[in-house]
């Protein structure tokens, strides 16, 4: 054990530290000066930051006897969690000081989270990849239920803590038969083993497998698992929404990548045929209940099961151009689904949350600047040039029509144009229809700007989109 | 003699009464609880039974890691029941109703 390996795992414990401080000092502060601990919160993510940039790996780094891996990949998707992370913290605090959940522990939950998803992203062996995602998922279930008044919030917390818990259950299960069948957790350990005696790939190792996929897709949200998600999404209150949906789901990419790719990438054919058929139901599926959604939250938690599918698909592939665009794909939707569910926060107030579509009605007469933000975000999540979702859709599907899958490029662009119909639908309420609810906006002015920001980031990376692709080509080449 | 396929066997049994219950029972959020914890010491029945099969520690501290993290599960789960409870003066599974689409 030399000091290399604690300087390549410095992110995580400096964050570590940094939450012990702000458990400590939130303590000894008052409930009207909370926004000590909202700025405490967004220095340990600063200092975070500053760890990730300080320690920057040259190539791939294995350490702790091969249990944790820092590579270009995971510095990626740790300076992208750490990001949203603190993005949604700045779009809650308002409605969280409004509706009286403002305390310590919204933060708090926020960063254990962050540290789980940092130490999955992280993870080069199934053990640590456990922790990690139970350090998050812990932190997600609290965070669902905060609003102890809230019924339908404790009714989701509980939905959201069986569903997760049997999904751990057999990703566990999943990885004992792996375990047993390579007598190996690390990721490497497991690939050499497959590789010197390929008669291990066989029926007991294929079990294994099917359990770690059906893990996954739950942990993703992805059918036939996906049960959890809109409930979750519609119950939850809107800035535990907002974290759900933007960090996590790179965590959840990289238990894909890790174990999928690192682990198992011998047994691509095997995995290949489950991971398409979750997908396609995922991408038909997700985008046609969406259309019948009056409640937003509920309509962008369908729409993320789309996106799902589509970031699947792209794994699918199981060349490095795919892995590659499902990188990309998660990257640019997660910056504007953080930026739909922040405007939900910026249209709500005390006690009121704008979580119908309806609500949306008249945007345009109330904030013409916000309804013009609102469609970027629609119009980048529906696929539509400039904006950069469409870009990542153009990666999905050219990655899956180079391996020869015409049928399902195809299939992409049809559900695509389906998804397109319920994005459009809200720039319609917002532009063509009268305001039911005339109130002025409330929110200040820091949530507003970095709104603004998001917003803009979704145009201008849809307009110069080069470096993101390269960036995302250089990591997993 | 008692084999491997023996413990494994056991534990595929244990595994899928935890599912059958889960999927079953329509009464009671307690029982939840009780079939998810049964599922994970299925799992930890597998993991010592590899670990002796194959003569390799790491699956047993596997084992100790599955239960600190049930203890830690448990504690989440029974909070939020109880958060239920206070909310809806009852924990039967087919009152969880109230959001649909």
């Amino acid at each position: 054990m030399d000091i290399t390996s604690f300087v390549a795992a410095a992110p995580e414990m400096t964050l570590l530290g940094a939450i012990c401080v702000v458990l400590l000092a939130d303590l000894f502060v008052d409930d009207d000066k909370r926004f000590i601990t909202f700025g405490l919160a967004l220095a340990s993510l600063a200092v975070t930051l500053w760890a990730l940039a300080a320690t920057a790996p040259e190539g791939r780094i294995v350490i702790f006897d091969g249990s944790y891996v820092s590579d270009p990949l995971s510095q990626v998707l740790k300076i992208a969690a750490t990001g949203f992370v603190a993005l949604s913290f700045i779009y809650s605090r308002d409605f969280l000081a409004a509706n009286g959940l403002h305390k310590g522990e919204f933060y708090l939950l926020g960063l254990f989270g962050l540290l789980g998803m940092l130490i999955m992203i992280s993870s080069n062996s199934l053990l640590t990849m456990y922790l990690g995602l139970e350090t998050l998922a812990l932190a997600q279930y609290a965070l669902v239920a905060i609003d102890r008044n809230n019924v339908t919030s404790a009714e989701s917390a509980m939905k959201y803590f069986i569903l997760g818990a049997i999904a751990s259950g057999g990703l566990l299960y999943g990885i004992s038969w792996v375990y047993g069948v390579t007598g190996s957790l690390e990721f490497d350990e497991i690939t050499a083993a497959i590789t010197a005696d390929p008669s291990l790939n066989s029926l007991p190792l294929w079990f294994g497998l099917a359990f770690l996929i059906v893990g996954i897709g739950f942990k993703f949200g992805a059918v036939p698992f996906h049960m959890w998600l809109p409930d979750v999404y519609q119950g939850a209150r809107s800035p535990v929404t907002l974290y759900i949906a933007s960090a996590p789901k790179l965590a959840a990419l990289a238990l894909t990548l890790r174990i999928l790719v690192d682990g198992l990438g011998v047994l691509h054919d095997t995995w290949a045929d489950m991971v398409m058929v979750i997908a396609v139901l995922s991408i038909l599926i997700g985008n046609i209940i969406a259309i019948v959604q009056t409640n937003i939250k509920r309509m962008l938690g369908y729409s993320t099961i789309g996106h799902v599918g589509f970031i699947l698909l792209a794994v699918f592939c199981g060349t490095a151009e795919g892995y590659a665009a499902a990188l990309f794909y998660t990257l640019t939707y997660v910056v504007a689904a953080a930026g739909a569910f922040g405007m939900v926060i910026l249209l709500s107030r005390r006690g009121y949350e704008a979580e119908n579509l309806a609500d949306f009605k008249g945007l345009n007469a109330r904030s013409p600047w916000f309804a013009m933000i609102m469609m970027f975000l629609m119009l980048s999540l529906a696929g539509i040039p400039p904006f950069i979702g469409f870009f990542g859709k153009l990666n999905a599907i050219s990655a899956v029509l180079d391996v020869g899958y015409t049928e399902l490029a195809v299939l992409m662009v049809i559900v695509s144009v389906i998804g397109a119909y319920y994005y459009l639908r809200v720039i319609w309420y917002m532009y063509f229809e009268d305001a039911e609810d005339k109130a002025v906006l409330q929110s200040s002015a820091d949530a507003r700007v970095v709104m603004s920001l998001n917003g803009i980031a979704v145009l201008a990376l849809g307009i110069a989109p080069g470096w993101l692709w390269a960036l995302c080509q250089q990591v997993l080449g | 003699m008692i084999g491997l396929q023996h413990y494994l066997t056991l534990s595929a049994m244990l595994f899928v009464l935890a599912i059958a219950g889960i999927v079953i029972n329509r009464r009671n959020l307690i029982l939840l609880l009780m079939c998810i914890e049964l599922m994970l010491l299925a799992v930890n029945f597998n993991f010592i039974a590899f670990s002796r099969h194959l003569g390799d520690e790491t699956g047993q501290v596997f084992v100790f890691f599955i239960l600190t993290v049930a203890a830690a599960e448990a504690a989440i789960g029974l909070a939020i029941l109880v958060v239920l409870f206070r909310n809806r003066r009852s924990i039967n599974v087919d009152e969880l109703n109230t959001m649909k689409g």
